[in-house]
């Protein structure tokens, strides 16, 4: 076999643009979970994103415009899973569910004029000096800045969880809704928010996948990332780091399936694609196999619905 | 002394009972104010409407002169009253800090923060650390909690729920301690509660209540726990057990159960051993969170143990599940009516069926026999003077104390050869109360062995023939309850299990 033409720098680079998507979409949830709030919704929240992210930007000709359009598009998207089970209590696993399916039939819909044009190029952010420097120049800065702005987002979503008085209550909703209500807290409200965010930060995800990854319109393009999202949140056990850490470990199988493929190693490709979701399960099997772990890293009141009683 | 809260004519009903009815009195500065009545006389109502959690429907209250309606319980806060609730509003994943921050409308930085949680915890002898999270803390420490984040606030008027329903004789005394040093500093207290040696010992002045009325105010210091609680409950205590106490044979017996708890804020059971003979009720106290649940759980057969680690009339059981347990003979009750002991939609006739199917033969051919459930059910009912409209209604539309009559109820009419009930008669009002205690001495006295996991120290001393105390999942060798003193128990309580060792049963 000929690993020569395996690039250990250049396969990190790849790695983060293809974990990015799924990062965006995982720290959104995870802040909408840590809430108390479970949206099985993230993969159609993306597409959204995608499709409206994709709009915008051929529409304007200007890609940071588009990345903001994919981001509205799933806030907006995300609000009637909020109002529906915040304010109408239903099921929020149906609901998250019936969420994806209505946003890939929705993103269809409007993406039919839009297959087959090039959307506007999104430039890596140049750093004069540093970013042609070999090997650090291009581990650190050869990106676009989305993808700054992911890492970015991880951090102040961090700090916002655990060192600000605002994530101190969001978090106290997601554990015990009924003392944060009886302390004066609109759980609602706030969950409202979070919902909001996840669904903010999906719809961006969405847009890199279709502005930056691809960079094309096709129905179904997002492919099973939001699912992958979904798991990583539980696979950091609700930890921003390891959001990180688990996004760029899917991101890397999904890069080294494709270079394999490309060192014509006889795998069927099927079993290749498979892996992640494979290695998603095997990970979640074993998290939740320790009782004690899992239960005490999960938000007591997650997916719970939340009626106001007095 | 000058008055600091006045209650003026406070009205509130809810659909189908008047919860107050004309409900006037003040409170003055500075004083313990007692506010007695029996379950359901309105007690919390009262409170929760001058805490602002609930809006009264005529009537009004006057706060220092100037006229209070508290529209939501942060406005109450900013008014300097506070309330610690019977059941706290907590985040066992958060740290005690963190908890007190939410519950404070202005709160500092965290380090701040701290420094005064250990100052004021400190000066009123709670002493507390605001790094600990609140699932690894007792329910005693938990109340610290709860208080300090009201004294943060340096409130007028503090209310207390049934503060000691939960503590240790020890952890008494050290809150009475806490309330008297506040009350000299100038703040008042409303202490809702129905055990009269702590109105007696503790409190300035007493309101009463029963459906709903204020029907007396006295000075406790001038009144006898008799006087007291005739006028809580209009008419006479009559509360009279036979204590004639002669067991028969070995009927269960435990020999070194250890269990890991499956609650990561559990507490583990460590080599608990037991022998219980039958006619015997075994009692056993101790503070909550020490092992109660998981007792329960072991014995109820909910969690599977080594088979030699429970023993029945000989038959090591511990590996066998709840329906095989039932059927040789060994029934269980747990705490949590709503959800554990009861299935809460499921009509009250279904959830007669769920425990009694195997020794009632409610479904002989896998097939519910309903005319034979619904006899069932409507035979607890009548028994256990269980006050429902008809056995098709849902358990959770009966109110607490009804439907733990039902469930004890439910149990001891399947005649069984062991009985394990946890927490029977917790927030059941006194009569109520008084008519389950009966039938459980009654089941004793007609052969059954009993084992009665209870918060309540008074309860146990009336009920049980023998007594042992559960401390951090061990279980303190089981001992004649008559000649037992508070101080013992106490003692017990706090993990001494052998200093009261020395009357063996």
């Amino acid at each position: 076999m000929d690993f020569s033409s395996l690039n250990a720098v250049a396969m990190i680079v790849l790695l983060i643009g293809a974990a990015t998507p799924i990062l965006l979409a995982a720290i959104g949830e995870l802040v909408a979970e840590k809430s108390g709030v479970l949206n099985l919704g993230v993969e159609g929240m993306m597409i959204i994103g995608a499709v409206t992210g994709f709009i915008t930007a051929t529409t304007t000709g200007s890609p940071m415009l588009g990345f903001a359009g994919g981001a509205l598009g799933g806030a907006l998207v995300s609000t009637l899973f909020a109002f529906l089970t915040q304010y109408l209590h239903s099921n929020q696993v149906a609901t998250g569910l019936a969420l994806t399916m209505f946003g890939l039939g929705l993103a269809a819909l409007m993406g039919r004029n839009y297959n087959g044009i090039k959307p506007p190029r999104t430039d890596r952010l140049e750093v004069p000096g540093l970013s042609d420097f070999p090997v650090l120049g291009e581990l650190l800065f050869s990106y676009d800045p989305i993808i700054y702005f992911s890492v970015f987002l991880v951090f102040a979503v961090w700090w916002f969880l655990n060192r600000t008085r605002g994530g101190l209550v969001l978090r106290a909703c997601g554990e015990n809704h009924d003392a944060a209500h009886s302390l004066g807290y609109n759980v609602q409200l706030i969950r409202f928010g979070a919902i909001m965010f996840g669904g903010a930060c999906a719809g961006l995800g969405g847009a890199y996948v279709s502005l930056v990854r691809v960079p094309q319109w096709t129905e179904g393009m997002t492919a099973g990332v939001g699912w992958i999202a979904l798991a990583i949140v539980v696979f950091a056990s609700w930890k921003p780091w390891r959001v990180i850490l688990g996004a760029y470990m899917f991101g890397g199988i999904t890069i080294l399936q494709l270079s394999l493929q490309a060192l014509g190693i006889s795998i069927s490709g099927a079993y290749l694609s498979m892996t992640p979701y494979i290695v998603t399960i095997v990970v979640l099997v074993i998290m939740s196999a320790d009782r004690k772990r899992a239960s005490i890293n999960a938000p007591a009141c997650l997916g719970r619905s939340f009626h106001a009683s007095h | 002394m000058s008055v600091l809260l006045e209650v003026e004519s406070l009205s509130k009903s809810y659909p189908g009972v008047k919860a107050n009815d004309e409900v006037s009195f003040a409170i003055q500065k500075g004083e313990i104010h007692a506010l007695l009545g029996e379950n359901g006389a309105g007690k919390s109502t009262l409170v929760k409407m001058i805490y602002g959690l609930v809006k009264p429907d005529s009537g009004a209250m006057l706060l220092e002169g100037q006229p209070y309606a508290p529209p939501k319980p942060s406005m109450a806060r900013k008014s300097g009253v506070s309330m610690v609730f019977q059941h706290f509003s907590l985040f066992e994943a958060l740290t005690v800090a963190e908890n007190i921050t939410l519950g404070m409308d202005d709160a500092p930085n965290r380090r701040e923060l701290s420094a005064k949680i250990r100052a004021v915890s400190q000066d009123y002898g709670l002493p507390l650390d605001p790094d600990r999270l609140i699932g690894d803390m007792s329910v005693g420490e938990r109340q610290r909690v709860e208080i300090i984040r009201c004294l943060l606030q340096n409130p007028r008027l503090f209310i207390m729920d049934e503060p000691t329903s939960v503590l240790t004789p020890q952890e008494v005394e050290v809150l009475f301690g806490t309330l008297r040093q506040l009350s000299a500093n100038g703040v008042a207290i409303l202490y809702i509660s129905h055990k009269l040696d702590e109105i007696l010992a503790l409190c300035d002045h007493a309101t009463i209540l029963r459906h709903g009325k204020v029907v007396a105010t006295c000075t406790p210091k001038e009144e006898t726990a008799t006087s007291l609680a005739e006028m809580m409950i209009g008419g006479e205590l009559d509360i009279h057990i036979a204590t004639t106490f002669s067991p028969g044979a070995v009927v269960l017996q435990l020999q070194g159960l250890d269990m890991q708890s499956k609650n990561p804020f559990g507490t583990s059971l460590r080599g608990v051993s037991l022998a219980l003979r039958k006619g015997e009720i075994l009692g056993i106290g101790g503070v909550a969170g020490n092992g109660q649940d998981e007792l329960l759980a072991a014995l109820s057969g909910e969690e599977k143990i080594a088979p030699a680690m429970i023993e029945l009339a000989g038959e090591g059981i511990g590996g066998l599940g709840p329906n095989e347990r039932r059927e040789r003979g060994l029934l269980s009750a747990p705490e949590e009516r709503l959800g554990h002991a009861a299935a809460p939609v499921m009509s009250l006739s279904q959830n007669a069926f769920l425990t009694g199917r195997i020794r009632k033969g409610l479904a002989p051919n896998g097939v519910i026999n309903a005319r034979k459930t619904n006899d069932f059910a409507r035979e607890i009912v009548k028994a256990f003077d269980v006050r429902t409209p008809g056995v098709q209604v849902a358990a959770k539309a009966l109110s607490g104390g009804n439907l733990q009559k039902f469930v004890i109820g439910r149990e001891v009419l399947q005649a069984p050869e062991v009985l394990v009930v946890n927490q029977p008669t917790w927030g059941v009002d006194a009569a109520a109360a008084a008519a389950i205690r009966q039938a459980l001495r009654q089941l004793a006295a007609d052969g059954a062995a009993v084992i009665v996991i209870s918060q309540d120290l008074d309860e146990l001393m009336e009920i049980s023939d023998t007594f042992a105390v559960l401390a951090e999942g061990r279980l303190s060798r089981p001992q004649p309850a008559e000649g037992l003193t508070v101080e013992e128990i106490g003692l017990m309580m706090g993990g001494d299990l052998e200093g009261a060792n020395h009357a063996e049963a």
